[in-house]
């Protein structure tokens, strides 16, 4: 299989993890939008060189890999992806700030390879809590859940028609690019002057598929404005307990630095 | 309502770059017909498809559906009257699930929320669909993707059908059951297809476009029989009235003959015995 | 590039979070008041393009290595300034959720560098300007390079000033700028030949589909005008973001600003900020001795006490966030083995 094969099957299978049925699937759309929201807010929000009050930090993400039943390995392997770029950055840290920051033995650790660690976690926890977002609520319905947040509709719709037509396209891109790959025999890239005409092409087909799409709207009596059918979510008390007991956990956790309280039960140093 | 649904008089259609697509095309269809629209490639089907419900606008003639004469005022009764259903499926499906999009035109209708649903559950259940209300449009088969798209077009109850090429794409068994659907149907039905078997089966009248031109217009069976004028049209009598060349006694020698061209690129059979 | 979360901090989040949603709000309504309800569909599927034309590399002459469109500009040519945003925005906004690229509260940072300077500087200023009411191929193809390579730059120095006014990194602005401008002068060239191929193609296909699109209206006086404001809002809420952060990191912004400015008067407020900051700092945290290093140090002997009690913490954090992650682990196998034994429950 081609490594674009692999890609576009990628975006498909987090798509469909969202059709489950587990109690985080069911919950408002809200509630997990708020909720992750918070949890970002709250992770970012530590200082350049904490590492050990971030760890606690991890239950949300591996509470709601369990409950939602999402696949361990899939999840990690997509936050694997994501890692290199914010640990490329990191890297810089320890060549910038050689503050000396602890020892261990006579091993003296500098601030910027704490600080690095502690980008690694970030990366690692941020990205995480926006995979699992969409795995256990799906696109649409957060959409859904940004608009009652107020945003305007018109980004909405367009939130709404992109997702519907990256499948369709993205397996044209695919098509386009097998068919093309198959005949450059293990060259990595198309050479720059046939990309204007592939991607010409292509782009073609786009508009006049928006053309198609136009005019079967129009046939359905579209006038400028896309009428929502209302589905019946609701904000209730399972909502408020579940957006509650985490964000309530989050900032107990921002503020209480768990870790070196309970190392601190075991070597006797409180801080 | 007039028993003369859709009435097309001498339309002429000249695209902005001069081509001619259409040329003095007439025809009259009844309430409740069934007409089968054929030709070649660029024949002109499609242009003639979108003037029925005014997408595009005719250069000269007129079309009269129902009672009405096509003009702005009475487009939007026209669209609702008019029930097309695209070729390609995912540009008709372009809401997040089913349920959305069979709701989309009575919404677009002004129509309330409980009215919408009944609506929406009806079309559903018609094409035996109900059960993929919740879906979204890209996790569906072929098949089931053409019967959403009638499907979104049932619930703004049109009289009239118009189908762009509906098996098209299909598998065998989605396509016999798409037929199956499309014959219980009682509205009017304007099918334009390749598909020529599926007009036999589907179609009492056929016309016949050939470079803009109506070439011919009669009885489906009459114009299947003229061999003459299926090939200036560029068409070919469907599977069905051929005989089967695999199985007829007179062309059995023609199969023992080792094969010119490599098994795989031979001429599909449909057999429909 | 992304501005990525792990590098954000909540107020340069938070503050391009504002921007970027009262853009879309403005554009949202510009797009509404156009009444082209064509655009519906065609934004949605040319936002689906950028992924499908992302999928196809190319190589980038004498460097060997490949590159795909980015997008931004060539969304903008087609569409205008409004609705472009709107796409780049949306596309920004699945990446995110489906790729973690970039992530959630970034989001708001990528879509002011990669929306806004193609959107509303290099497309109308640049692009537009250099290509006139007619358009010619020549003039489309320079004016589209030299379009993308300042969307390009400016999106770039977004990124550097976002990452110093963060402060996660501690890249100095210089060092940080120096590396990221000539990498983007490159990708920008790139991104300008490559826009410039698919629109000749097109304007050789269908003209139509681009002189539309010139011949709409410029932006008119009264969307200028709340564009100034927006951006003015958006000036003093970088500028007040930036300065707070600059003197909560002195080895970041204020220290290259330093140098550059090679400004002597600096040291003195820089310490007069500190105190300020000192104090602050030890009203609102809880944990002061741990919660921030001490930034530079005034005397020898605080240093020296302050490495001491963070050895001290050093050792007891290690354990305790070894429990801890040893906890979230089991809590989480507990669960899913409970789930797995409840099938109706879990499907």
């Amino acid at each position: 299989m081609l490594a674009i094969d692999g890609s576009f099957l990628d975006f498909k299978q987090l798509d469909l993890l969202a059709l489950r049925q587990t109690p985080v699937h069911r919950l408002d759309p809200r509630a997990k939008v708020l909720t992750t929201l918070c949890f970002i807010i709250c992770v970012v929000s530590f200082d350049r060189y904490q590492i050990s009050a971030m760890l606690p930090f991890l239950i949300y993400p591996a509470v709601l890999m369990a409950v939602g039943d999402l696949p361990f390995g899939y999840i990690m392997r997509k936050i694997v992806i994501v890692i290199p770029f914010a640990l490329m950055i990191g890297l810089f840290n320890p060549i910038f700030d050689r503050q000396v920051l602890m020892q261990i033995g006579s091993l003296d650790i500098w601030g910027g390879w704490i600080s690095c660690i502690s980008i690694l976690i970030r990366a690692i926890l941020t990205a995480s809590a926006a995979i699992i977002l969409v795995a256990i609520t799906g696109f649409p319905a957060i959409c859904e859940a940004l608009e009652k947040l107020k945003m305007p509709q018109t980004f909405a719709v367009q939130l709404l028609f992109l997702y519907r037509y990256i499948f369709v396209l993205t397996d044209e891109g695919v098509r386009t690019a097998r068919a093309r790959q198959l005949r450059t025999f293990g060259k990595r890239g198309l050479g720059i002057r046939h990309f204007g005409s592939l991607v010409g092409h292509l782009l073609l087909r786009t508009w006049e598929r928006a053309e198609r799409i136009h005019m079967a709207m129009l046939a359905r009596g579209f006038a400028g404005e896309i009428h929502s059918t209302r589905r019946q979510s609701h904000f209730g008390r399972t909502e408020l307990l579940f957006m509650g007991g985490w964000i309530s956990l989050f900032i107990l956790l921002r503020l209480y630095n768990a870790p070196q309280l309970l190392g601190g039960l075991f070597t006797g140093t409180m801080p | 309502m007039s028993h003369h649904i859709v009435h097309v008089k001498n339309l002429q259609h000249t695209y902005p770059d001069k081509t001619v697509a259409l040329r003095d095309v007439s025809f009259l269809i009844h309430h409740g017909e069934s007409v089968g629209i054929i030709g070649a490639n660029g024949a002109g089907k499609s242009t003639l498809l979108l003037h029925l419900n005014g997408y595009l606008s005719a250069t000269s003639g007129e079309i009269i559906i129902g009672d009405d004469q096509l003009s702005k005022e009475t487009l939007p009764e026209i669209r609702r009257t008019v029930g097309m259903v695209f070729q390609d499926p995912e540009d008709q499906l372009f809401m997040p699930t089913v349920y959305d999009d069979v709701a989309f035109g009575p919404l677009n209708l002004g129509l309330s929320a409980d009215e919408t649903e009944t609506r929406v559950m009806e079309a559903l259940q018609r094409v035996g669909a109900v059960e993929l209300r919740d879906k979204p449009p890209y996790h569906l088969s072929g098949g089931e993707k053409k019967r959403v798209a009638i499907a979104t077009v049932l619930s703004m109850l049109p009289e009239i059908l118009v189908l762009d090429e509906p098996t098209n794409g299909l598998d065998p068994q989605a396509r016999r059951q798409l037929i199956a659907l499309l014959q219980a149907f009682h509205h009017t039905r304007i099918v334009t297809s390749h598909d020529l078997d599926m007009i036999l089966e589907l179609c009492e009248r056929t016309i016949v476009l050939h470079e803009g031109k109506i070439m011919a217009d009669g009885p489906t069976l009459d114009i299947f029989n003229n061999e003459e004028l299926l090939k200036t049209c560029r068409l070919e009598k469907p599977f069905a009235m051929q005989g089967c060349p695999v199985c007829s006694p007179d062309k059995r020698p023609l199969v023992s003959q080792p094969p010119l061209v490599p098994p795989h690129s031979s001429k599909p059979h449909d057999h429909e015995h | 590039m992304h501005m990525a979360d792990a590098l954000v901090s909540p107020a340069v989040g938070g503050a391009f979070w504002a921007v970027a949603a009262g853009t879309i709000a403005y554009c949202s309504s510009r797009v509404r008041k156009d009444l082209d309800d064509r655009k519906v569909p065609l934004m949605g599927v040319l936002g689906a393009f950028v992924f499908a034309a992302q999928m196809i590399n190319f190589t980038i002459p004498a460097t060997g290595s490949s590159g795909h469109l980015g997008g931004g500009l060539l969304l903008a040519i087609l569409l205008g300034p409004a609705a472009a945003y709107l796409t780049i925005a949306s596309v920004l906004m699945v990446q995110a959720l489906f790729f973690a690229d970039g992530g959630l509260l970034a989001l708001g940072c990528n879509m002011f560098n990669l929306g806004v300077f193609p959107a509303f500087i290099a497309y109308p200023f640049i692009y537009k300007k250099l290509v006139g009411r007619e358009p010619r191929q020549a003039r489309m193809v320079t004016a589209s390079i030299i379009a993308a390579v300042v969307a390009l730059q400016f999106g770039s120095l977004g990124v550097v000033l976002q990452t110093v006014a963060s402060g996660v990194s501690v890249l100095p602005f210089n060092a940080f700028l120096l590396l990221m401008q000539p990498i983007h002068l490159g990708i920008g060239v790139v991104e300008g030949v490559v826009t410039a191929l698919v629109v000749s193609f097109i304007y050789q296909a269908r003209p139509d589909i681009l002189e539309n699109v010139l011949q709409e209206k410029p932006l008119g006086n009264m969307p200028t005008k709340s564009l100034l404001a927006v951006f003015l809002i958006a000036t003093v809420l970088i500028g007040g973001v930036l300065s707070w952060f600059a003197s909560e990191n002195p080895d970041g912004l204020e220290w290259s600003i330093a140098k550059i400015t090679g400004s002597a008067e600096l040291p003195e407020t820089e310490y007069m900020e500190h105190t300020k900051l000192a104090n602050l700092q030890e009203k609102t945290s809880i944990l002061p001795g741990y919660a921030l290093p001490e930034e530079n140090g005034h005397s020898q002997d605080a240093a020296r006490t302050a490495t001491d009690k963070r050895v001290g913490t050093s050792l007891s954090g290690i354990i305790g966030g070894t429990l801890t992650l040893v906890i979230c682990t089991v809590i989480g196998v507990l669960l899913k083995r409970r789930n797995s034994a409840n099938p109706q429950q879990a499907k």
